[in-house]
């Protein structure tokens, strides 16, 4: 096959959903780093959120099988720790589409700004950690129910 | 292997030994936590102890350059030539002892990832400024948590001592220093230990006081991880469980 342009190759990998919080891309989320062709591998950067995120490795997954379907089979990975991941990297699309999913995206603030459920802003931590590295529990008193919230690292 | 080479893989497996067996040790509580937020934060800690365990093993491995792995170090190592430091070996006792333990490490941890995020090493650098974000996270809770239980009931208050006395002789070793530590320091990759110590005191000074614990003062420090002279009796057994897998099915992989 003639080679994709890399416009093209982001616009693919725009399409696979975030394993664990599929309303979002891994491309909204700010982990793929880089996409660029050495000869005719394509090569493509990732960095985890978290650094034993068990989603990694599912990620690395899902692009390979994607750009495979798209025809491309010279195709290699490259996990890249530094610069550090930051929630600082997600889409205004993707904190939209967190909050509509019922979880509260990240606030430099440290802590959920409203209750993604009712909007009530009187809210309380459960727990620092909750159901993946990157989320905390917390619930809303207003209307009582719990919901998770997107860590701002 | 060049002297500077074999001191820089002993500095990353100390360093990786360390987060690997911690994270072993926490995950035992899968499962057993007094409710479900601390199982999930245990869990989630001894996960994220693993991840940082990966990245040092795996630059350890890279170093040591004969094409072994960072599963290779971590299952098939026997406990001699474990490098981490006795504290993280320990086994968890109660609830308060794992926590007041996880805050110990985190405090001198926090210390120590701050200045390896200058390290004149690009590649420890990078994993310091990942494991650090993570690190700040740890001590934050394991902090509330021991003042939870330090300042909490005459029992929990209790315990807390109790674990504090029986923990505290096992903290000097993080500030030990020898060959490795000197070489490190002299090429700017990692600070001296003893450097880190009075940061650490602040720091857990600090938190002990607000638990209502009463620090020990008593100089002893238990030691002989970190060099490999000795462990104590329970990383063997740790690793029995933790290696069995590999042991028994050598290779097997999922």
């Amino acid at each position: 096959m003639t080679r994709p342009s890399v416009k093209q190759v982001w616009e693919w990998l725009e399409t696979i959903p975030d394993p664990e919080i599929p309303v979002i891309t891994i491309v909204d989320l700010g982990i793929v780093r880089d996409v660029a062709f050495d000869g005719d591998t394509c090569v493509v950067a990732v960095t985890p959120t978290y650094s034993g995120c068990p989603a990694t490795s599912m990620i690395n997954m899902d692009i390979e099988t994607c750009l495979r379907d798209h025809g491309l089979d010279k195709i290699r990975l490259r996990q890249q720790i530094s610069p550090a991941w930051t929630t600082d990297w997600m889409s205004q699309k993707a904190r939209s589409a967190l909050e509509d999913y019922g979880i509260a995206p990240p606030q430099p603030a440290g802590g959920p700004q409203r209750c993604p459920r009712c909007g009530g802003d009187h809210l309380e931590k459960l727990s620092q950690f909750g159901s993946t590295p990157c989320k905390a529990q917390w619930r809303c008193r207003n209307c009582l129910e719990p919901f998770e919230y997107f860590k701002c690292i | 292997m060049a002297a500077d080479t074999e001191k820089l893989l002993q500095f990353l497996l100390r360093t990786g030994d360390n987060t690997l067996v911690l994270s072993h040790r926490v995950s035992e509580w899968c499962g057993h936590s007094p409710i479900l937020e601390e199982d999930i934060a245990l869990a989630n800690t001894a996960l994220d102890l693993i991840g940082q365990a990966q990245m040092w093993l795996g630059y350890a491995a890279q170093v040591q350059g004969d094409g072994k792995s960072a599963d290779d170090l971590a299952f098939l190592r026997d406990a001699w030539d474990f490098r981490n430091v006795l504290l993280c070996e320990l086994p968890n006792g109660d609830f308060g002892r794992t926590l007041l333990r996880q805050f110990l490490f985190d405090a001198y941890q926090s210390v120590l990832m701050g200045r390896l995020i200058k390290s004149s090493d690009e590649t420890v650098a990078g994993i310091a400024a990942k494991a650090s974000k993570e690190v700040a996270y740890h001590v934050e809770r394991s902090a509330d948590t021991v003042v939870g239980l330090g300042d909490g009931t005459a029992e929990s208050h209790k315990r807390m001592q109790v674990a504090l006395d029986y923990l505290w002789p096992y903290v000097g070793e993080m500030f030990e220093s020898d060959a490795v530590d000197t070489a490190m320091a002299e090429a700017g990759i990692a600070p001296d230990p003893a450097s880190l110590r009075a940061d650490f005191d602040a720091l857990v000074g600090r938190v002990l006081a607000e638990a209502t614990l009463t620090r020990p003062d008593s100089p002893f420090t238990h030691k002989g991880g970190r060099t490999g002279r000795m462990h104590t009796e329970h990383l063997g057994h740790m690793l029995a469980n933790m290696q069995w897998l590999q042991r028994a099915y050598p290779g097997c992989e999922w």
